[in-house]
């Protein structure tokens, strides 16, 4: 990953708290697991920034390697990465998010 | 772009030799998995540590031959 990348995905965790990296927009996801976490945050009233990985090329690459996780969608909330769709699903399920998401 | 439900039993063995695997084919194309994994090797380990275990058991293939599987990582 270049500096350049590494930079962008550095000030994107830094000025959005709850970001999430995806396949399309929270409004319009382009696939079945990025549609599942956005709908969760929406679920629970959560602002969020979607970043669509699929506009820039070197993002969808760079944050796999930023993040040592290899598929897409990623969380990260206060610049902490939480997980993938099946960490943040069962954490939605045991009440776990609410409770990183209320301490934020 | 896919990937044997056996490769991916084999591969997940490999590197985790305790693993009891239950995957399943979830649109019978190869391609879109779901599996619970049971291992000692995960107890101690966050969901995000054990997740990675299973990630680099495939060797680079998640995310690549592989595109979707849907992980479920339990403490044995």
């Amino acid at each position: 990953m270049n500096e350049t990348t590494k930079k962008k995905i550095n000030d994107l965790i830094e000025k959005n708290e709850i970001c999430l990296f995806m396949k399309g927009t929270p409004d319009v996801p382009q696939c079945g697991f990025s549609l599942a976490i956005s709908n969760i945050l929406k679920h629970l009233n959560v602002k969020f920034t979607g970043i669509n990985v699929l506009e820039d090329d070197d993002l969808r690459q760079g944050i796999k390697q930023y993040s040592d996780w290899p598929t897409i969608p990623q969380l990260y909330v206060k610049k902490k990465f939480l997980g993938g769709c099946d960490i943040v699903k069962e954490m939605f399920e045991s009440g776990e998010l609410q409770k990183v998401l209320a301490n934020k | 772009m896919s990937l044997k439900l056996d490769e991916i039993k084999i591969l997940i063995k490999k590197a985790i030799p305790d693993a009891e695997i239950v995957i399943k084919d979830l649109a019978g194309d190869d391609n879109h998995y779901s599996a619970t994994i049971k291992s000692k090797l995960f107890s101690g380990k966050t969901k995000i540590e054990q997740h990675k275990l299973v990630y680099k058991a495939l060797n680079g293939k998640m995310g690549n031959e592989l595109h979707a599987l849907a992980l479920n990582t339990i403490e044995s």
